[in-house]
């Protein structure tokens, strides 16, 4: 008796307070209102129009109407000579990526920041962060003149010292490291703000102290600054295992061509292919619902690992 | 004598690893800064200086020729001018949405606070998918309309996260409070205190909402079919990487023809010179803003 007129009354406080609250932030609702009305439209409805993987789509049925086919998209995807071939590539792609390209952001952070000369070390960091602005067409417009056969420097540098002029672009073994590596080289300063960040908030006591106990510029480079930035490096791997499957769309796409197709092809770009050139929307979606699935999964099992091993986890 | 010693040998250490770490920064320096020094020296070079591997550390028969060319180029002239309107209209937007929506959330009294934040965090890891997104946008009829470059992306969660860690920072509730007791409401509050106390973050959201609606090529890739609106990315891509393998063929054919040598070379320059202008409102806002990079992500990486 008692614990339910004190149910009853709690819920009335609770619904006065909604009330009252509501009352009081309504401005506020007004100020976030345009935000989820628009996410609501853009990537909740998606969210729902994902079922089409399990239909066949009919633009006139919509996402709720078209027939019901389970997983025959699944099946005819896991059975086509695409499966293999585009999650070898994606993967070999995005592992190399990952391997190369995630240290070299700490060690370069590392460097700049134990580097004396301010001024210097302001230039270097200013160069470094400004490819990230480059427009990814433009990136791999100057990869292709850099790279050309007839006109491109690093084939006049090649002929210059008498050797024979190479079509980088179309020999697909050179494929993935020049996707790669131009990767790196855009992308290495920005990826080292973050790390600049935390290496910001070491105290700088603790510099002090270690070189009042003799220790060298690499003893606190290896025993200070490393260690402190070791979290958000933690954090940024679980996030980069997490995504292995999703090799960006863009840069892939404009750097592929007919001869390295064979390497080139991956899962992003073979879903606009499939469902955008060639209108298999369900299949396509079938596709892409299975990539996120996949890189679900990884994000879970990356993070479960590192919680165990280090401690550290997303949540 | 013990601690003298001692001291020299430290010395000695870190001039060692001064000199290494200077060679190696150099290093680095000239590995990412060459390739833009590259570019914008052979853009005004003379064509066949530059399709003759001459350009190397310093222009060679100072040329405006590419520039002209890209000016001659009415693509390139309608593309930048769409890029610029979307780009505007598009950062406009973007603060009209994500600020108000950061504030809000960086209110800790804020009754929606928690429901509002799982609303925009399971985006980031859940989405529908290119197919269903160009789905909605088709039926929505924005296909083909700047609606569907701008709308999609109106809110980026990230920025969004970035801006409330800043506001959460910088506009304590006892500011709030003092200014209710003069009779300020949260609306007024907003509008006259808080934003021109944010002119820091406003600037890191135009820089980095601006960059990303002026390189983006992929929604217009999908959403937009007419020449005449297209975007200035998608134009440099059929200048920039498609012509690339056309003149591969024609060279075979026609090579020894002088006349189209000399047309290829200029088309060649042109794309040197193209990289430059299409990079100019970039170059513009980015020493302005780029003092805020740090100070941007450290607030963005504090979540609270």
């Amino acid at each position: 008796m008692i614990k339910q007129e004190s149910k009853n009354r709690k819920n009335l406080i609770q619904k006065k307070n909604f009330l009252h609250t509501l009352k009081r932030d309504y401005p506020l609702w007004l100020f976030v209102l345009p935000g989820i009305i628009i996410t609501f439209i853009f990537s909740y409805v998606p969210l729902y129009g994902v079922q089409i993987a399990f239909r066949n789509y009919n633009p006139k049925l919509g996402f709720w109407d078209s027939n019901w086919v389970g997983l025959k998209h699944f099946m005819r995807f896991f059975n086509s000579p695409y499966f293999a071939s585009t999650i070898k590539n994606t993967l070999i792609l995005s592992v190399y990526s990952l391997i190369a390209g995630f240290p070299i952001p700490i060690i370069f952070a590392l460097l700049v920041n134990s580097f004396r000369h301010k001024k210097y070390k302001k230039i270097i960091q200013t160069v470094a962060y400004a490819p990230n602005f480059i427009s990814t067409v433009v990136m791999c417009g100057m990869l292709l003149l850099f790279l050309s056969p007839s006109v491109g420097i690093i084939n006049n540098i090649i002929e210059l010292f008498g050797g024979k002029a190479v079509n980088f672009m179309g020999v697909k073994n050179y494929w993935r490291h020049i996707y790669v590596w131009s990767g790196i080289w855009q992308g290495m300063g920005w990826s080292s703000v973050i790390y600049f960040a935390a290496l910001s908030s070491v105290s700088p006591e603790l510099h002090e102290a270690a070189v009042m106990d003799g220790a060298s510029k690499f003893q606190i480079v290896r025993y200070i600054d490393f260690p402190s930035i070791i979290p958000t490096a933690t954090i940024l791997l679980i996030l980069n295992c997490g995504s292995i499957l999703s090799v960006g769309f863009e840069k892939v796409f404009l750097l592929q061509n007919d001869l390295n197709l064979s390497v080139s092809q991956v899962i992003s770009t073979y879903v606009y292919q499939v469902g955008l050139i060639e209108n298999s929307v369900s299949y396509s979606t079938a596709i892409g619902l299975f990539n996120s699935a996949v890189n679900a999964l990884l994000l879970i099992a990356v993070n479960k690992i590192s919680d165990k091993l280090s401690g550290i986890s997303l949540w | 004598m013990k601690k003298r010693k001692q001291k020299t040998k430290r010395t000695r250490a870190d001039l060692i690893y001064d000199i290494v770490l200077f060679v190696v920064l150099t290093s680095i320096f000239i590995i990412v800064a060459y390739p833009l020094y590259f570019i914008v020296i052979s853009s005004i070079s003379d064509p066949k200086a530059v399709a003759g591997g001459q350009v190397v550390f310093w222009p060679v028969g100072l040329s405006i020729k590419g520039y002209t060319e890209v000016f001659k180029n009415s693509k390139v002239i309608t593309g930048f001018l769409n890029s610029v309107f979307y780009t505007f209209c598009g950062v406009l937007i973007n603060l009209v949405v994500t600020l108000p929506t950061a504030y809000a959330l960086s209110r800790d009294k804020f009754s929606g606070k928690k429901f509002v934040t799982f609303f925009y965090m399971l985006t980031m890891f859940v989405s529908g998918g290119m197919i269903p997104t160009y789905l909605v946008v088709k039926n929505l009829h924005l296909l083909d309309s700047m609606w569907s470059l701008i709308l999609p992306g109106a809110l980026g969660v990230y920025n969004m996260i970035v801006a409330r860690t800043f506001f959460k920072a910088n506009i304590s509730q006892e500011l709030y409070e003092a200014a209710e007791i003069d009779g300020c409401g949260q609306t007024q509050f907003f509008f006259k205190i808080a934003l021109p106390l944010s002119s820091a973050i406003i600037a890191i959201m135009v820089l980095y909402y601006g960059v990303g609606h002026w390189n983006s090529y992929f929604s217009a890739l999908l959403y937009i079919k007419t020449d005449v609106k297209f975007p200035l990315q998608l134009v440099l891509r059929s200048i920039l990487v498609q012509n690339e393998s056309q003149l591969a063929q024609t060279v075979a054919t026609a090579a020894q023809q002088a006349a189209l040598e000399e047309k290829r070379q200029l088309t060649e320059l042109m794309k040197y010179s193209l990289i430059i202008v299409s990079s100019i409102p970039v170059l513009i806002l980015y020493p302005l803003v780029q003092k805020h990079f740090v100070k941007g992500v450290m607030i963005g990486s504090v979540k609270g």
